[in-house]
């Protein structure tokens, strides 16, 4: 180990940041940390635009009544906010930013395998971006971030190509971004660096690589039939002239139900690296939570009919798809059990990352627990298009994945920086997070079970106080979100200097300098240690490194 | 530090984050057949919707296989699998560190594979002479196939037309091949991108071996 902490002088002198100025050296730079910098900056630009959306959707469910918007207004604020927060927000997130940082590092190496292509990966995205923004500016889109034909093929008069071409673009980035992290994991890792000491992180972001190489094409190819159907109008998805919108459904969810688990599962990587940290205790189960981030990868390929419960598919297919989705439960569970069990007799601190984590094990279960209401193809029917549905999977991409992020960010953020972020100021935003959250989400549970559609701007006048307590609770949330966005910024001009190991973490990131210097290692270390070695407090000194 | 003679010592075409040329060679072979993994997925959508309207319109599709011209499409297959030979070959000579070998076989192959596109074109040129061409020029002469049929000749010049693609994209990489391969950057230790290239071409190739069959070939009653 004595090899990899570098002496006090290289510390403070070049590291990632510093070595090179001018903004030529960013946007043309290979550096994976400096890439996940600039993804970082994206997809927070890309949040907030999502966000705005969210918060006029609220404003207009205050009432009633449809008095702040017309129906077509607000069809195409929930489009918009669906397509710039899945596509533009979610997908990339954690993979782009604290995956590119940290996997390289993390198995000890220089850089990703292809540090061109990943930078390519950021122009891509930002060209579909680009695209999502121009149909945005140019009067937006209203089929719903599905795009389900044939109403995107033949009757929307909205922005439908561009928004279309858009997610098609940044497609393509999301699987090069796995490409280049499957291709990383397996060549360059450490010297002993084996599959089991890799942190369970790197393992998740494996998964959450293999959905995006296999599910990201098909989604490809469904959108350019989409456009072509748009432009020629053969009647593909066409039902008049023999063509089956239900195929579309099918190719679409193929992707897009996956698509779920590439916004969780790296989630769940960082939960796994923020738990046994603070709990100052090695992971419980190290298997069981890397095997299962596979077995989710794999079932997760296997569900996507139970998006088409009323929508035309075979009672008989409803059954199959039914059993499959209770089946990808079981890897879910397997996580939190183990979680769960890493911080019994633990000596458990409630730093803010833990209280995130924290945070992500309780929404993410009540997400998890409401989507086996919706696998049941009996209750499904009841609930099916309500806020129910708007609530269970909010509860997953926000209460599980937005907080996993924040999380993450937290977590990572002195590495990253070079910068301790206000730990007073971050706990209080964590908990107005954690409380605006459930103020703005469970409501809809209770909405939905009555009754309430999604996607229409007026509603019944007896649906109005959960409302109000939603919108109330997105204001809250609005402030947790603003909150770290202000103290981040500050942090790197008067945030403390980071130690190397502010959190005393085990992991490779953590022997190095923070900010990291540009090649992260002087020499490629020689890893000799497990995985999490946490002394435990009782246990013996375990003789670790050398 | 020990890392930097390292580098030197290896030459010019290990980049500094690997640490022996077998990890840079074995990563961007691994991250070719990872790419391929893609494009099977992509043209797997497409194969999944020829399937189900194909088993829903079985007659339709039949009709529409008599404007096939399988003389023409086995022609090109053939054409095809050639190209593969000389990309082959072309990879032996790039191991072998034979210059000029590599680039005559990589010209044969982008000449191959140019037959192949003009052949190509010529048969789109017929389908639209026989107004075959759906959402421009689009006149079935059985009518009560019209709608169905359609759909196919769609899939017909999607499928076609991202292997086309496909193709053409292979053309462009061979190109640099060979002006690279002119400037001596292959030797016998390092032919990577001939090799990976190789890889991305007889995959494309493979889609054709399959594309053939189920455009030309099923249900198929006579020969033009």
């Amino acid at each position: 180990m004595s090899t990899l902490v570098q002496s006090p002088q290289t510390q403070q002198s070049k590291n990632y940041l510093n070595a090179d100025h001018g903004w030529k050296s960013w946007l043309f730079t290979t550096d994976h940390k400096r890439i996940a910098l600039l993804y970082l900056i994206s997809i927070t630009f890309f949040f907030f635009i999502g966000g705005f959306f969210a918060v006029m959707m609220r404003l207009e469910l205050l009432t009633p009544r449809g008095d702040l918007v017309q129906a077509d207004t607000y069809n195409k604020f929930f489009t918009m906010h669906g397509i710039m927060m899945i596509f533009f927000f979610l997908i990339p997130s954690i993979p782009a930013t604290l995956g590119n940082f940290l996997i390289p590092i993390m198995i000890g190496a220089r850089d990703l395998a292809f540090p061109k292509i990943n930078l390519l990966s950021w122009y891509i995205y930002i060209v579909g971006g680009l695209f999502a923004l121009g149909a945005l500016l140019a009067g937006g889109v209203d089929t719903g971030w599905t795009f389900y034909t044939p109403f995107s093929t033949l009757y929307s008069n909205s922005y439908v190509m561009a928004a279309a071409l858009g997610v098609f673009i940044s497609g393509f980035s999301s699987i090069l971004t796995g490409l280049n992290f499957v291709v990383t994991i397996h060549k360059m890792r450490a010297p002993g660096m084996t599959w089991g000491r890799m942190p369970l992180f790197v393992w998740s972001h494996y998964a959450t690589a293999i959905i995006q190489i296999l599910g990201t094409p098909v989604i490809a190819i469904t959108i350019l039939l989409v456009a072509a159907e748009r432009v020629f109008h053969i009647g593909v998805f066409d039902p008049n002239v023999g063509g089956d919108p239900i195929l579309f459904q099918h190719l679409f969810w193929f992707y897009s139900h996956p698509a779920v688990y590439i916004m969780i599962l790296p989630g769940m990587g960082v939960i796994s690296e923020v738990i046994p940290c603070f709990s100052r205790k090695g992971i419980f189960g190290y298997w069981a939570i890397a095997l299962s981030s596979i077995g989710i990868a794999v079932l997760g390929f296997l569900v996507w009919g139970h998006h088409l419960f009323t929508t035309g598919q075979s009672m008989y297919a409803g059954f199959v798809f039914s059993a499959l989705s209770f089946l990808v439960a079981v890897p879910s569970a397997i996580k939190v059990f183990n979680w769960i069990a890493t911080m019994y007799k633990g000596s458990v601190s409630f730093e803010t990352p833990m209280l995130y984590a924290f945070g992500f094990i309780g929404l993410f279960t009540i997400g998890g627990l409401t989507g086996l209401i919706l696998a049941t193809t009996a209750a499904d029917i009841h609930v099916q298009d309500t806020y129910f549905v708007v609530a269970h999977f909010h509860y997953v991409m926000v209460g599980g994945m937005v907080m996993a992020y924040m999380g993450g960010l937290h977590f990572w953020w002195p590495k990253m920086t070079g910068r301790m972020y206000p730990e007073g100021w971050a706990k209080i935003s964590a908990l107005i997070v954690f409380v605006g959250f459930n103020l703005t989400f469970f409501p809809q549970f209770i909405l939905g079970y009555l009754g309430m559609p999604r996607r229409y701007h007026a509603y019944a006048e007896e649906f109005q106080v959960y409302n109000v307590m939603s919108s109330a609770g997105a204001s809250v949330l609005a402030v947790g979100y603003l909150l770290p966005m202000i103290y981040f910024i500050w942090s790197l001009k008067y945030g403390e200097r980071a130690p190397a190991n502010p959190w005393n973490a085990a992991g490779l990131e953590w022997m190095i300098p923070s900010p990291p210097p540009t090649f992260n290692f002087d020499t490629i270390p020689v890893v000799t240690w497990e995985a999490y070695n946490y002394h435990e407090p009782d246990a013996p000194e375990v003789e670790v490194g050398h | 530090m020990a890392t930097e003679t390292h580098v030197i010592a290896h030459g010019p075409e290990l980049r500094h984050h690997f640490e022996q040329p077998e990890q840079q060679y074995e990563s961007a072979t691994l991250g070719m057949w990872v790419f391929l993994a893609t494009e099977i997925m992509f043209f797997g959508g497409l194969f999944a919707a020829y399937t189900i309207y194909r088993t829903a319109y079985p007659d339709a599709f039949a009709s529409s296989s008599q404007y096939m011209d399988v003389i023409i499409g086995g022609f090109n297959t053939a054409v095809l699998i050639c190209s593969s030979l000389t990309m082959a070959l072309g990879v032996r000579s790039a191991q072998l560190g034979q210059r000029k070998p590599l680039i005559l076989f990589l010209i044969a192959t982008m000449l191959l594979g140019c037959v192949f596109l003009g052949i190509k074109g010529y048969e789109y040129h017929h389908k639209w002479v026989e107004h075959l061409v759906p959402g421009f020029n689009w006149n079935y002469p059985i009518p009560q196939y019209s709608h169905h049929a359609q759909i196919l000749f769609f899939l017909y010049f999607v499928m076609t037309g991202m292997h086309a693609v496909h193709m053409i994209i292979g053309e462009g990489i061979l190109l640099t091949l060979v002006v690279m391969a002119y400037r001596g950057r292959f030797t016998e230790r390092y032919f990577t991108p001939v090799e990976i290239t190789g890889l991305y071409w007889h995959f494309v190739d493979i889609v054709w071996i399959f594309l053939f069959p189920m455009l030309y070939l099923i249900g198929k009653h006579k020969l033009l």
